[in-house]
């Protein structure tokens, strides 16, 4: 709810960007993997994307990447690199690239897409035409990824 | 725009601390010996699977505590569903006036599990709970039994241990090798909204950690297996159906074609393993 009412703010009072809602998965513009627009034009909440990170309903990242920022988390995977100092390694666009569709940036690569809601087989009912994460949690995401100094 | 490509070396020194951290340290028991029979847990890989040096039981993977349960049939908590197996294998169900007793002796079934699924003259497919399926109603004119169903896993659970210690060694040619190749496809293909493979797991990530569950090869020759998660005998099939969930993907149905074939070539990437049925895993 909270972040309804934010967004709907901000869509009346104008961010100055052209954005009317968020683009669609299948209107997302990937450039060499990379993604230069926002998903939303609503700046990204870090702490909103934490907690997206860490959940196992929404980013679940913390299957595959282990992040010392989350030392109080008790379980890391080790199947993608650890995402200490991230912010570094990529630019804001390229992070929302690889978090929207990494196999745009490294081909084949096991990483999900989470904004992504089509080109799939056998989806389960429930997940069908959804993407993973919703486009303001992939800006949030990015936002905490940024963080990752 | 310039793609750089991490080193994963940075990665995995720094899960390495993290995981010495949680105290989850993987030095297991040193080998699988259940009264005085040493079970094969690593064998060489089959031609077929160029991508594994060696096949390895999911017993390798498993944490000292739950690796130790499977050292000594009474900490074994499926052989409580073993024993239930042995009363419903005598006892007589359907019109024929018949149990399973009245036509086989237990040792008639040593090897059995080794080599199923395997194709019949009739040119199908058959897993074990087709041929306890199969008993029921043809010979003993009884209903059949859920393919997942605890009836069936206590069933199967016993028939497959009169193959304990044995190395699977299912056929993969000949008339089996249409139902092979199209397990092999099912394997390989990314299904779901999290667009993954088996081998996306258990071939290319076997040995990693996965959050909190250290990834195995998902190999069957220790099925049915006692979970300690849901406390009971799962098949075959309802770990495969459950795997498929958790990439959220629409399952196959168990005893269908596709998770027929897949468990043939499943078996067949697991050859040279003892069978450990029934294993216990979490
Ligand atoms: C199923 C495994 C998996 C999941 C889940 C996953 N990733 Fe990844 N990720 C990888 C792998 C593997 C790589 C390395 C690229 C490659 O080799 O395919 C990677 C690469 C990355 C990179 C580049 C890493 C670097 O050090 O340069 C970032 C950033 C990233 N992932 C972020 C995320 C975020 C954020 C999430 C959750 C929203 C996530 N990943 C979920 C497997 C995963
Ligand atoms: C997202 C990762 C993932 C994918 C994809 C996946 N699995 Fe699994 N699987 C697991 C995990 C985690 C476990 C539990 C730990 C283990 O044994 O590896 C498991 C366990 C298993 C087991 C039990 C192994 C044992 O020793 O008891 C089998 C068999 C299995 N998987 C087969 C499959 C098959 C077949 C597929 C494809 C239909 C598949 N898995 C897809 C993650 C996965």
């Amino acid at each position: 709810m909270k972040r309804l009412i934010i967004t709907a703010v901000v869509a009346v009072v104008g961010t100055g960007s052209a954005v009317a809602g968020p683009v669609a998965p299948s209107a997302v513009v990937f450039k060499e993997g990379a993604v230069e627009a926002s998903l939303t034009g609503v700046a990204g909440d870090p702490a909103a994307g934490k907690k997206a990170f860490i959940n196992r309903k929404q980013g679940n990242c913390l299957a595959c990447h282990a992040t010392s920022d989350l030392k109080d988390q008790p379980f890391h995977g080790e199947i993608g690199p650890a995402l200490d100092g991230v912010a570094g390694r990529w630019t804001t666009a390229q992070l929302r690239g690889i978090v929207s569709n990494a196999k745009n940036t490294f081909e084949g690569t096991i990483m999900p897409a989470f904004y992504r809601d089509s080109g799939f087989h056998r989806v389960k009912k429930k997940f069908k035409g959804k993407t993973i994460l919703t486009a303001q949690q992939v800006e949030d995401v990015v936002a905490y990824l940024k963080t990752l100094k | 725009m310039e793609i750089q490509k991490p080193g994963m070396k940075v990665g995995a020194a720094a899960v390495i601390v993290l995981l010495a951290g949680a105290g989850a340290g993987f030095a297991g028991q040193p080998s699988l010996v259940i009264d005085g029979q040493t079970m094969i847990t690593k064998a060489k890989a089959p031609a077929y699977t160029p991508k594994l040096t060696s096949v390895q039981s999911g017993w390798v993977f498993r944490s000292k505590e739950t690796q130790a349960l499977q050292l000594d049939d009474f900490d074994n908590p499926g052989f409580v569903f073993v024993d239930k197996g042995r009363d419903l294998f005598n006892k007589v169900e359907g019109s024929a006036g018949k149990s399973c007793a009245s036509c086989h002796e237990l040792k008639d079934f040593i090897g059995l599990r080794t080599r199923l699924p395997r194709v019949n003259k009739d040119g199908h497919l058959e897993t074990m709970e087709d041929l306890v399926n199969k008993s029921r109603t043809k010979y003993m004119g009884a209903k059949p039994w859920k393919y997942s169903g605890s009836k069936m896993t206590a069933v199967t659970a016993l028939i497959s241990l009169q193959s304990r210690g044995m190395p699977m060694n299912v056929a993969v040619d000949g008339p089996a090798k249409p139902f092979w190749e199209k397990g092999k496809k099912l394997y390989y293909t990314r299904v779901g909204q999290l667009d993954l493979a088996c081998a996306n797991c258990h071939e290319d990530n076997y040995g990693k950690m996965i959050r909190a569950d250290h990834l195995s090869q998902g190999q069957i020759n220790g099925f049915p297996t006692y979970r300690l998660k849901n406390a009971k005998l799962n098949s075959v099939h309802a770990r495969f159906k459950g795997c498929m969930k958790n990439v959220r993907a629409k399952p196959y149905k168990q005893g269908s074609p596709e998770f027929k074939a897949l468990e043939l070539y499943v078996a067949s990437r697991g050859q040279g393993l003892s069978v450990e049925s029934p294993s216990v895993r979490n």
